[in-house]
C-alpha cells in the first residue's frame, strides 16, 4: 500500500528526446490510475521509470513520500506485469509464481511460501496448471499467471504494461473484468498502460492521457469523456470519435459546411479571444433523426439542419449514418495534424451522427437531423483549447468518481470479511 | 514433398554420408587389419582377415607408453581448456549482449582478429618464449595457446545466443527483487544452457583436434596430446608400417567426440524459450 507521487518528470534519450516531458501525477493510495495515449506518447516509459527500469533524467519519484529515483527495481517493493508476460520458461507455474518469494532468501519458510504461492493460484483460477510449463498455457492462463506473480508478493502497487494488447477481443474483456475486480478486492495502488481507450475508460478511477511526452489532462473517466480539455483529448477518447466540424463565427450563428447552428448558452461569451474560425467538436450520439426529437422537450435544447447522408450502418442496437462534407482547407491542416497525433493518416471529411435503431432514414437520401448543441464543444484551432470546459463541472465528475470508488472498495471488503 | 523431390534429397543424403563417413570406415578397416596387409602399398580396402592386435599394440603392447599418456594429456588438457573458455566466454559475451560500455566493438573486433593469425605463425614465437618462461612441455603451456583459439569464436557465438534471449524476462526477475547478478544465474543462465552446450562442444573440438601446437610446445609424454603422439607411432619392427596402430588410436580418439555429440544432442534443443513470451 503505497501513494506514488512523480514530480516533473523528464526522460531524456542520449539524443535529445524528451519521450517523457515534464510530467507530474499523484496516485493515491489505492487508486487505479491508468496511462494511455497513441503510441510513443512516452507511457511505457514512464511505467519503467516509476519501476525503475529506466532511468530518470530529472524530477523526483516518489513512493508514500520517501524519493526513489535512485533505487534499483527490487529496493523498489513494486510488482509488474509486461506485455509479453516475460514468464521463466525453464520454471512450472507454481515455481514462476514463487520466484519472487524464494529470491527473498530466510524471508519465507517453504511453508509460507507454498501458502501464499496456492492463495494466489486459487485466486486466479490456476489450481489445475501449478506443475505445467508456461509454454503448455494459452494466452490467457499466461496472462494469470504473471499476474500470479505480481501479487503473490506483498508488493506496494503493481504496474501494468499493456497486459492484455495480445490477447483476443473476447478474453481481453474478460481479462478486463477480473483485473478490476482484484485490483478492487486488493485495493492496492495500480498503475496501468495502455493504448486502447476502453481498457482506459473502463478499468481506471483516473485516467492519464498523454501526448508525445506530455500529460494533456488526468481526471476521470467521465470528465474525460464529457469536460475534454483539448483537441487531443476530445478527439482520443470516446468511440466511434468526436466528430470536428470547421465553423466560421458571424455573432451568434456558426456557419458549418453541414448548416447553421446557432452558437449555444454555454459557448456565449467564451469565444472572444478566439478569431473567427473555430472547431466545433460534436459525439455522434448527440445527433438524432429530426422526427424522433420533434415533439419532446430536447427540440428546444438543440438546432435542425439537413444534410445527405452517404450511407448508414444498421448494427441492431444503433445505427450510425455519414455525411460527408467539404473541407474547410484553412483547417484541413490542423485536423490531419490531429489525426497524426492519433495514430491515423488523415481527419474524414465527415460527421458521423448515431441514430435509433427504428430510424427510417437510409443512405442517399436527404434527413433532417437534430443536434444537441448543449453538449457541443468549441475548441480554438490555433492553441487546441476547449474553449467551452466547465471545470468545475468536471471537477464534479471525477469527485463523484472518487466517492464511487470509496463506497466500492468499502463494500468489497465488507463482502470479504 | 511429391516422390521426385523424397528422390532427390534421398540421392543427396546419400551421397553426403558416403563423402563424410568414406575417410572414417576407411580408418576403421585399415585399425582391424595385421601389420603384414600393409606390406607393398596398403592392400585391400577391407582387410583380409580381421585382427585386434592394434588395439592391443597401442593399450597394452610396445606403443602403450606413447598413447596412453597422451590420451590422459589430450582428455585433461581439453577439457581444462574448454571449462575456462566456456565460462569466461559467457561472463563477456553476456556483458557485450546486454550492457552499454565504451569499447565493446573493440573486444570484438579484437577477438576476430586474434583467430585469424595462422597457428603456425604463433607457434614459432610461443616455443620461445615458453621455453623462457617454463611453460614448454606442461599443461598450462597448452591451456593457454587453445583458449586463444577457443575464445574468439565461443564469445561470438554466445554473444548472438544471448541477443536472443527476451531482455523482459531480466527486467520481470529485478523487479521480482534479482540483483542483477540473481537475475544471471537464476534466468539467464538456464535459458542459455542450451548455447552453452554448443559452445562447449565446439570449443572442445578445437582444441581436441589440434595437432601444431601440440606437436610444436611439448617435447615428452608429459603434455604431448593425442594428434601429436600419433607422428611418433613406429611400427613393431623398423620395417614395419605402423599404419594400422595409427588407425586404431585415431579410432580411439573419435570416440569421445561421438559420444559427446549423442550426449548434448538433446541439449541442443532449439525454441527453449517457447512460451517465455507470446509464441
Amino acid at each position: 500500500m503505497a501513494s506514488i507521487t512523480m514530480n516533473n518528470l523528464v526522460k531524456k534519450y542520449d539524443d535529445g528526446f524528451p519521450a517523457v516531458n515534464d510530467v507530474s501525477i499523484d496516485i493515491a493510495d489505492g487508486e487505479f490510475l491508468i496511462l494511455v495515449g497513441p503510441s510513443g506518447c512516452g507511457k511505457s516509459t514512464l511505467l519503467r521509470m516509476v519501476v525503475g527500469l529506466e532511468d530518470i533524467t530529472s524530477g523526483d519519484l516518489l513512493i508514500d513520500g520517501n524519493r526513489v529515483n535512485e533505487k534499483e527495481p527490487r529496493q523498489r517493493n513494486l510488482s509488474m506485469v509486461f506485455q509479453n508476460y516475460a514468464l521463466y520458461p525453464f520454471l512450472t507455474v507454481y515455481e514462476n509464481i514463487a520466484f519472487p518469494l524464494r529470491l527473498a532468501k530466510g524471508k519465507f519458510s517453504d511453508d509460507e511460501i507454498d501458502k501464499k504461492v496456492r492463495n494466489a493460484a486459487e485466486l486466479l483460477d490456476l489450481n489445475d496448471h501449478l506443475e505445467r510449463k508456461p509454454g503448455n498455457l494459452s494466452g490467457g492462463q499466461r496472462q494469470r499467471v504473471a499476474m500470479g506473480r505480481a501479487i503473490v508478493r506483498d508488493a506496494d502497487a503493481f504496474l501494468f504494461d499493456e497486459p492484455l494488447s495480445n490477447l483476443d477481443a473476447k478474453l481481453r474483456g474478460q481479462m478486463r473484468t477480473e483485473i478490476a475486480q482484484l485490483q478492487r478486492r486488493l485495493g492496492i495502488t495500480s498503475l496501468y498502460v495502455t493504448h486502447d481507450q476502453t481498457e482506459a475508460m473502463t478499468l481506471g478511477d483516473r485516467v492519464a492521457v498523454l501526448k508525445k511526452g506530455r500529460l494533456q489532462q488526468i481526471a476521470s473517466p467521465r470528465e474525460l469523456y464529457e469536460q475534454p480539455a483539448n483537441l487531443f483529448v476530445a478527439g482520443f477518447i470516446g468511440a466511434p470519435s468526436m466528430n470536428f466540424l470547421p465553423a466560421r463565427r458571424d455573432g451568434n450563428t456558426f456557419h458549418t459546411p453541414i448548416g447553421d447552428i446557432p452558437v449555444p448558452e454555454h459557448a456565449q461569451g467564451r469565444l472572444d479571444s478566439a478569431g473567427e474560425l473555430l472547431i466545433l467538436g460534436v459525439r455522434p450520439e448527440h445527433f438524432a433523426d429530426a422526427r424522433d426529437v420533434q415533439d419532446t422537450p430536447w427540440a428546444a435544447k438543440g438546432a435542425t439542419f439537413e444534410a445527405e447522408l452517404t450511407h448508414t450502418e444498421w448494427l441492431g442496437n444503433q445505427q450510425y449514418g455519414y455525411v460527408r462534407y467539404e473541407q474547410d482547407q484553412d483547417i484541413k491542416a490542423k485536423l490531419d495534424e490531429l489525426a497524426k497525433d492519433l495514430d491515423a493518416d488523415e481527419m474524414p471529411a465527415q460527421v458521423v451522427v448515431e441514430l435509433d435503431a427504428s430510424s427510417r432514414i437510409r443512405g442517399g437520401s436527404n434527413a433532417n437531423l437534430w443536434v444537441n448543441t448543449r453538449k457541443m464543444h468549441v475548441f480554438d484551432p490555433e492553441t487546441g483549447l476547449n474553449l467551452t470546459r466547465d471545470e468545475e463541472a468536471g471537477a464534479e465528475l471525477t469527485r463523484e468518481a472518487n466517492e464511487e470508488r470509496k463506497a466500492e472498495i468499502e463494500r468489497l471488503q465488507r463482502h470479504e470479511s | 514433398m511429391s516422390t521426385k523431390q523424397k528422390l532427390g534429397w534421398a540421392i543427396a543424403i546419400v551421397v553426403v554420408l558416403i563423402w563424410s563417413l568414406f575417410p572414417v570406415v576407411s580408418i576403421l578397416a585399415n585399425s582391424l587389419k595385421p601389420a603384414s596387409e600393409f606390406a607393398g602399398g596398403g592392400g585391400s580396402f577391407l582387410p583380409q582377415t580381421y585382427t585386434w592386435e592394434n588395439y592391443q599394440m597401442i593399450f597394452t603392447g610396445g606403443a602403450r607408453d606413447l598413447f596412453l599418456p597422451a590420451l590422459r594429456n589430450s582428455i585433461g588438457i581439453t577439457l581444462i581448456a574448454t571449462a575456462v573458455a566456456v565460462v569466461l566466454a559467457t561472463l563477456c559475451a553476456y556483458a557485450i549482449a546486454r550492457l552499454d560500455f565504451p569499447g565493446k566493438r573493440i573486444i570484438l573486433i579484437t577477438a576476430l582478429a586474434v583467430s585469424m593469425f595462422p597457428v603456425v605463425s604463433i607457434v614459432t614465437p610461443l616455443f620461445n618464449v615458453w621455453r623462457q618462461i617454463g611453460l614448454y612441455d606442461t599443461w598450462l603451456g597448452l591451456i593457454l595457446p587453445y583458449l586463444s583459439l577457443t575464445l574468439p569464436i565461443s564469445i561470438w557465438t554466445l554473444a548472438a545466443f544471448f541477443q536472443q534471449i527476451p531482455w523482459d524476462l531480466e527486467r520481470a526477475a529485478q523487479v521480482d527483487g534479482a540483483t542483477s547478478f540473481q537475475a544471471f544465474r537464476k534466468v539467464i543462465v538456464p535459458l542459455a544452457a542450451p548455447g552453452v552446450f554448443t559452445t562447449a562442444i565446439i570449443a572442445f573440438f578445437i582444441a581436441w583436434n589440434d595437432f601444431v601446437f601440440g606437436i610444436g610446445l611439448t617435447s615428452t609424454s608429459a603434455a604431448r596430446p593425442v594428434p601429436a603422439a600419433l607422428a611418433f607411432f613406429t611400427g613393431a619392427s623398423q620395417f614395419e608400417d605402423p599404419a594400422g596402430a595409427i588407425s586404431a588410436a585415431a579410432i580411439i580418439v573419435t570416440i569421445p567426440v561421438i559420444i559427446l555429440v549423442l550426449a548434448f544432442q538433446r541439449q541442443i534443443v532449439a525454441g527453449l524459450t517457447q512460451g517465455a513470451v507470446k509464441g
